[in-house]
């Protein structure tokens, strides 16, 4: 539900790049949700016809890059996959464990004519 | 598309020109909730006030709890609340009534706060006088997890009507939160909640959590949260320093 506020911010910002390059419109949106961001892709695709309505963005194709979570571990320094339920390293057992990917949540590409 | 025509859908010949160009971007869809929450922070900080963002489902007991604590603490302490609900100003009524300085904020189809809203809830506080500000979040143990309000932490209130798997359910807001209180303890003896096992899971999602028993009804275990508050008070007015 909090995907339509994150949709709203995704198009602000896709729409202030778009202006600032003098473009007319906006053809495509890449992002990337990382799937410990707390964000549903599905939710996002969901709410983006509704966001980019009137906008520059109307009518624009989204494409959601889906990052997954990696972990490591401080105790003995492997890397793990990581979801919501990785709470220990699989391969010492400590419960040391540094997420690195899979917060993303960003725009990173903007198609524009 | 074209915005002049309409082009993409159908070729077709047309006098003006088109440049369909790539723009490679980094831009944190987080970012604008960040920088207001930073800056409410700064805000905060300047003016030494301590800050909690209050999360659970709802009807855990969060606005009980809070009528509690100010009604207790009042000769200590000096309360400013922000209150947020979808609709009604039912829970900054009955906060009112404890002479608390108290802003509804109502998100309307929002399942959560976010930080300009804070920036504008706060303004008709006098937060220089301000030891605590608290803010009642909407009821809601997904949504506002990701959202830093520019609270110093989050608080999630958990009752032992719900079931005990709360955290391992939600582990993104068990994570995000530094201290859980576990409420209306006094109901234990007549429930099939084990509070032991509960705690484990908490600790499972988020080993640094702090953890803090208590009943808003009886009072019990409110002591120990109390001190609780006017230790990180104290540690953040020292911190200022």
């Amino acid at each position: 539900m909090h995907e339509l506020s994150l949709t709203q911010s995704l198009v602000e910002i896709a729409v202030d790049h778009a202006r600032r390059e003098k473009a007319q419109a906006i053809l495509s949106i890449t992002m990337e949700i990382g799937s410990l961001s707390g964000a549903i892709p599905e939710a996002v695709e969901f709410a983006f016809d509704v966001c980019t309505r009137g906008t520059l963005a109307e009518g624009a194709r989204l494409e959601i890059r889906r990052i997954p979570g990696r972990g490591r571990c401080l105790e003995c320094g492997e890397e793990t996959g990581m979801d919501f339920t990785t709470f220990t390293c699989p391969h010492c057992g400590s419960f040391a464990l540094e997420t690195f990917q899979g917060k993303e949540m960003r725009l990173v590409e903007l198609e524009v004519d | 598309m074209c915005i002049e025509c309409g082009c993409g859908i159908t070729p077709h010949d047309h006098d003006h020109s088109h440049s369909t160009r790539t723009i490679q971007l980094e831009e944190d869809i987080l970012a604008k909730n960040n920088r207001y929450a930073a800056a409410n922070r700064e805000h905060f900080q300047q003016n030494g006030a301590f800050v909690l963002n209050l999360v659970s489902s709802p009807g855990s007991g969060k606005t009980t709890l809070l009528e509690r604590t100010l009604r207790d603490l009042t000769e200590r302490l000096q309360f400013a609340v922000l209150e947020g609900d979808q609709q009604t100003s039912n829970d900054a009524d009955r906060i009112a009534a404890t002479g608390v300085p108290v802003r509804q904020i109502n998100t309307g189809a929002g399942c959560h706060l976010d930080a300009h809203m804070i920036g504008h809830g706060i303004e008709t506080f006098d937060l220089p006088a301000t030891d605590i500000l608290m803010i009642e979040n909407v009821g809601n143990l997904v949504c506002p997890a990701p959202f830093d309000l520019g609270e110093d932490h989050k608080v999630v209130v958990l009752s032992v009507t719900e079931g005990e798997d709360k955290p391992l359910k939600y582990p993104q807001m068990f994570q995000a939160a530094s201290l859980m209180l576990v409420n209306k303890i006094d109901l234990l003896p007549y429930l099939q909640f084990d509070l032991e096992q509960c705690k484990g899971f908490a600790r499972q999602v988020n080993p640094g959590i702090e953890i803090l028993e208590l009943s808003c009804q009886t009072g019990e275990g409110m002591a120990a949260w109390y001190d609780w508050l006017q230790r990180s008070v104290e540690n953040k007015r020292d911190a200022a320093i």
